[in-house]
C-alpha cells in the first residue's frame, strides 16, 4: 500500500506524539505504587480510565488521604475527565461515525494527545489517521509503561527516600505547563494553587484541590481576564 | 471504599465521560463557557494538585525538600526540557536533599 505524504506526515506525528507520551507512564506506574496502590490496581487505571491527568490526581490524592480520601479522589478524576467531553464533542463529527463498537473505541481513545494530532490536520481523513495511529500509539505504550513503572515502583520501597514526592508534583507541573499560555490561565492557576494551600490545615486531604476549582467555575462562566472573541 | 472499589468507580466515571462527549449534541460547543470552563478546570485542578503535593502533608503545610525539587522542575520546563527527564531529576534533587539533611 503507498501513502501520500500527508498521510506519511500525520501517522508520523502521531508516532512522534504517542512514543513521547507513554514514556511517561513509567513514572505513573511508579508514583501509583508509592501512593498505596498494587500493581494490578495501577495497571487497571492504565488500561480503562486511560486518562493521564485523571490518573495522577487519583492517586496523588490517595497518596496524601488513604483510601478515606476515595469519594474526593473519584470527583477530581472526573473533574479532570470533563475536557474529554469537550474533545469528544470536537471529535465526534470526525471519528464518531461508523458502527456502536468504533465509535466505544474512538471514544475510549479521546485524550489530549489524540484529539491534539487529529485537529492539527488539514482534512478529515487525515484527522481520523492522526487520531487513531496516536490512540493506539500512546494505549499501548502507556500500558506498558505504567506496568515497568509500578515494579519498579514496587522494588525501591520508601517512595520519599526516592524524591518520589517531588516527582509527582513536578509531573503535576509537566500537564499544567503547556496551558499557561493565557493570562486568564495563569491566574487561574495562581488563585487555585493559593486556595488549595490554605485549605490544607482545614480540610480533609483531597477537599482543598476540589475546592480550589471553584476558582475555574466563577473565571470561566463570567470570563474574567478573557479574550473578547471568546465571550 | 476499598481501593479497588476507588479505582473502578473513578475509571467507569472518566470513561463515561468520554463516551458523554459523543452522545451529546454539537451544538452545545457554539456556547463557549462550557468549554472555556472544562479549560479552566483542568488548570485549577492541576495548579492546586501541584501545590498539595508540593507543600501539603497530611492537613499541615510544610516547606521541604519538595520546594526546591519543584522550583528546579518549573526552570526545566521553562528550559523545554522533556517531562520524563524534568521528572526524574525533581526526584533526584528531593532525594539528595533529604541525604545530606
Amino acid at each position: 500500500m503507498t501513502r501520500s505524504s500527508a498521510e506519511r506526515t500525520a501517522i508520523r506525528s502521531g508516532l512522534a506524539v504517542g512514543i513521547a507520551t507513554a514514556v511517561y507512564g513509567i513514572s505513573f506506574g511508579a508514583l501509583s505504587v508509592a501512593s498505596g496502590l498494587d500493581i494490578w490496581q495501577t495497571c487497571f487505571l492504565s488500561l480503562v480510565m486511560f486518562t493521564g491527568g485523571s490518573q495522577f490526581a487519583l492517586v496523588g490524592i490517595l497518596a496524601t488521604g488513604g483510601a478515606a480520601a476515595g469519594f474526593t479522589g473519584i470527583a477530581t478524576a472526573a473533574l479532570l475527565g470533563l475536557r474529554n467531553v469537550i474533545y469528544g464533542m470536537r471529535m465526534a463529527p470526525i471519528v464518531g461515525t461508523g458502527p456502536w463498537w468504533r465509535r466505544a473505541i474512538s471514544a475510549w481513545g479521546t485524550i489530549d494527545e489524540s484529539v491534539a494530532v487529529a485537529i492539527a490536520q488539514p482534512t478529515r481523513p487525515l484527522a481520523r489517521l492522526g487520531f487513531s495511529v496516536t490512540a493506539v500509539t500512546v494505549f499501548v505504550g502507556w500500558n506498558i509503561t505504567t506496568f515497568v513503572g509500578a515494579l519498579i515502583g514496587d522494588a525501591i520501597g520508601d517512595p520519599r527516600a526516592w524524591g518520589l514526592d517531588a516527582a509527582a508534583a513536578a509531573a503535576f507541573l509537566g500537564l499544567l505547563w503547556p496551558r499557561l499560555k493565557r493570562l486568564q490561565a495563569s491566574v487561574v492557576a495562581v488563585a487555585a494553587a493559593v486556595v488549595a494551600t490554605v485549605l490544607t490545615p482545614v480540610l480533609m486531604p483531597g477537599l482543598p484541590v476540589l475546592v480550589a476549582a471553584i476558582v475555574a467555575v466563577v473565571v470561566g462562566a463570567f470570563n474574567w481576564l478573557g479574550r473578547r472573541d471568546d465571550s | 471504599m476499598t481501593l479497588w472499589q476507588i479505582v473502578i468507580l473513578a475509571s467507569i466515571a472518566c470513561l463515561v465521560l468520554k463516551f458523554a462527549g459523543y452522545l451529546v449534541p454539537a451544538r452545545l460547543l457554539e456556547a463557549p463557557a462550557p468549554s472555556r470552563i472544562a479549560d479552566l478546570l483542568t488548570v485549577a485542578l492541576l495548579a492546586a494538585l501541584i501545590a498539595v503535593q508540593t507543600f501539603g502533608a497530611g492537613q499541615h503545610v510544610v516547606v521541604d525538600a519538595r520546594v526546591p525539587a519543584v522550583i528546579v522542575a518549573a526552570a526545566l520546563y521553562a528550559l523545554r526540557v522533556p517531562f520524563i527527564v524534568v521528572v526524574a531529576v525533581a526526584a533526584l534533587v528531593a532525594a539528595g536533599i533529604r541525604l545530606v539533611t
